[in-house]
């Protein structure tokens, strides 16, 4: 690898550690670990844990996935990876 | 027109639509065959990737599995969701570098060794056919009550237009199709979801649904039910762990996110997209597509519940006379998936915590024998013990299976959307039996003949080879839905263990460990699937008698066998970083295409 690749694979071990913090904190925290906290707030209907069980996690992932990918996007080009 | 015409003319349209576009899309070369040329763009893979993964077990079971589990159905709800986040960042776009046809294969060539990948061969058909006999399980349960044709016939049926699409047009005819099946079981799914919300809340979408107040003015719709489960004796609906512990809860959510994303026929799937950009935002259309159904699922789930509540205890609570139950209840009690025994004599069917019936719970019907109310007469009763304050024992068994399919009837819906769920829980399993027999017949065309056993065969033969290698697969999965084996349901929750414990890893390190070589390769995923099937043998008895009971003092850790991949793999990187140290690191050229994996370009 060369210099420029190896700071491109750096910055994205970085990128996927601050995501799968985020992912971590989603449904293991806030959904399962801490759930009991989370659910003496309400969102409307839901205690706060439990939609953080049912539904909260899942957008949360969506999300991080289409961050991900558009950060990679740049990462490609600002490294001269980029496919095109 | 009658519920049956119309369930008739809606799967019937809908099977000609999949064998049109196999058609359409047939396969001429083995890269069409296995990865559909890498043409396939990234929206399109997303919605075959979402119909290749929901199987009839998340479009059939999961809203059910939901509502009777309560809070505790969040960790199928993460479990399954969360697992494309680690293939998006840790395994898709890396395999996709990596550009060739199959799982084994990226594992033979970066451990450059013919043993690991026909381990990771069998490790691929273990997964793919435990979860196969599900999803014929599936077809054969749709097809026997909307039908009213016997299971062998639905299934001789399904078999036959999954061999005409998946033989033909291989990976390009099924993704194809896939795109269509996804259609068909999302509209399917949500329709009649968001008829129910409007009833119930007045709100048209189920995720907001699930937390508003109801229409009759007894407040939030959770808190309802809540209440309801805890004067029947049951735990409320949305306190966490009523039945497992924290740990547990976690370690089956981990093991399900991880063996999600270890599963070969939803790898494969990023395969088959033209560049690794791709891959990464495929991976995020995917999970787009399945968040529709997920974030409806638990809606549907606690619905059905207080929908079967009410209509069984009905508005005083005290139950229901046999004689007025409505005509779904007496259907879905033909096909042997309800049962009532009448334990207090009133001749009225009450629902609350508690088992209807002795030894598993399910009911042993006396064939087609009927009691006094015309009730179907069952052999095994339980004791009619009262569970906690209940005001009755309860006399209702419901497989959680008839939720999903049972919900329109039981809310009264039109035929049309009876019908439509009809065609969409076939959808939901033939697209997911459709991308498992692919993988297990590339599997074998590719690895086990063209690259191990039979090197010097023409593309041809090795094309032919696969279209037969398929055949076959879907011989033996039919004959595993005819027959099939009592364990079948269990096992499919652990294909994700096997998954999980065997798969992941090897890829996972073989992206992000340099130094991993293939002893160490070979000895973890050896070590992560033994120590998994062990587990889930030593409680749950596959073929043989358990040897200890399943039951959370017996367990590691207090884990339970469905949780059982996070230690396999734990094992896994454990044994495989130790014996990685130990013997010579891989060869320049491995760790030159490792390198080359890990950019784009």
């Amino acid at each position: 690898m060369n210099k420029q690749q190896t700071a491109y694979w750096r910055a994205n071990i970085r990128l996927i550690s601050g995501c799968l913090l985020v992912w971590f904190i989603v449904s293991f925290g806030c959904g399962i670990l801490l759930v009991d906290f989370f659910n003496q707030f309400q969102l409307g209907g839901y205690k706060l844990g439990f939609w953080f069980a049912q539904q909260g996690s899942i957008f949360t992932f969506l999300v991080l996935i289409f961050f991900y990918a558009l950060r990679m996007n740049a990462l490609d080009r600002r490294y001269g990876v980029s496919e095109d | 027109m009658d519920l049956q015409t119309l369930t008739y003319l809606t799967i019937g349209l809908s099977f000609a639509l999949y064998i049109g576009i196999a058609i359409v899309s047939r396969a001429s070369s083995t890269g069409d065959f296995y990865v559909a040329g890498k043409h396939v763009h990234p929206i399109a893979n997303g919605m075959a990737t979402a119909a290749d993964w929901m199987s009839a077990a998340s479009f059939i079971s999961m809203a059910g599995l939901i509502g009777f589990l309560g809070y505790e159905g969040g960790m199928y709800l993460m479990g399954w969701t969360g697992g494309y986040v680690l293939l998006a960042m840790l395994l898709a776009p890396y395999l996709r570098k990596f550009g060739k046809f199959t799982v084994p294969e990226f594992i033979g060539d970066r451990y450059y060794s013919q043993l690991a990948r026909v381990v990771a061969v069998i490790c691929l058909i273990f997964i793919s056919f435990t979860y196969v006999a599900g999803q014929m399980r599936g077809v054969g349960i749709v097809f026997s009550r909307f039908m009213e044709v016997p299971i062998e016939t639905g299934l001789y049926m399904g078999m036959g237009v999954v061999f005409i699409y998946a033989v033909l047009g291989g990976m390009k005819g099924v993704t194809y199709t896939q795109v269509a099946q996804y259609c068909v079981l999302i509209f399917a799914y949500t329709v009649p979801a968001v008829f129910i919300a409007i009833n119930v809340t007045g709100n048209p979408l189920p995720q907001i649904a699930l937390g508003s107040e109801l229409l009759d003015g007894s407040g939030y719709l959770l808190d309802k039910l809540d209440h309801t489960l805890v004067d029947l004796g049951f735990g409320a609906y949305t306190t966490p762990f009523n039945d497992k512990s924290m740990i547990d809860v976690c370690a089956i959510t981990l093991a399900l996110m991880v063996g999600t994303a270890g599963l070969p026929h939803v790898i494969v799937r990023f395969f088959t997209v033209p560049k690794v950009r791709d891959a990464r935002i495929s991976a995020g259309w995917a999970l787009l597509f399945i968040t529709l159904l997920y974030t409806t699922a638990p809606a549907v789930g606690a619905l059905s519940r207080l929908n079967l509540i009410a209509t069984v205890n009905g508005a005083e609570g005290t139950g229901t006379a046999y004689a007025i139950m409505p005509e779904w209840f007496k259907t879905w009690e033909d096909s042997g998936l309800l049962a009532w025994f009448d334990h207090n004599d009133d001749g009225k069917v009450q629902y609350a915590a508690g088992k209807v019936f002795a030894g598993d719970g399910k009911p042993e019907f006396a064939d087609d024998q009927r009691g006094s109310h015309r009730e179907r007469l069952t052999t095994n009763p339980g004791q009619g013990d009262i569970v906690g304050n209940a005001p009755f024992a309860n006399e209702l068994y419901v497989d959680r299976d008839i939720m999903v399919l049972a919900n329109p009837e039981i809310a009264g819906l039109p035929n049309w959307i009876i019908a439509l769920i009809a065609a969409g829980g076939i959808a939901a399993a033939l697209s997911t039996a459709a991308g498992l027999l692919l993988v297990i017949s590339s599997s074998i065309s590719h690895d086990l003949l063209k690259s191990t056993f039979a090197r010097n065969i023409s593309e041809k033969q090795e094309l032919m080879a696969g279209r037969l290698a398929a055949g076959v697969a879907i011989a033996i999965a039919g004959y595993l839905g005819l027959h099939p084996p009592a364990f079948v349901a269990q096992v499919v929750a652990f294909a994700f263990g096997l998954a999980a414990s065997s798969l992941f890893p090897v890829i996972l390190m073989g992206v992000f460990n340099k130094r991993m070589n293939k002893w160490g390769a070979i000895s973890g995923m050896l070590t992560g699937l033994t120590f998994t099937l062990a587990y889930i043998i030593y409680f749950k008895g596959v073929f043989i008698e358990p040897f200890a009971a399943n039951i959370p003092e017996n367990w590691i850790l207090g884990i339970s066998p469905e949780g059982a991949g996070v230690i396999g793999m734990a094992l896994n990187f454990i044994v495989a970083t130790i014996v990685a140290r130990n013997t010579a690191p891989p060869p320049a050229h491995i760790q030159q295409l490792v390198d080359d994996i890990r950019v784009p370009r």
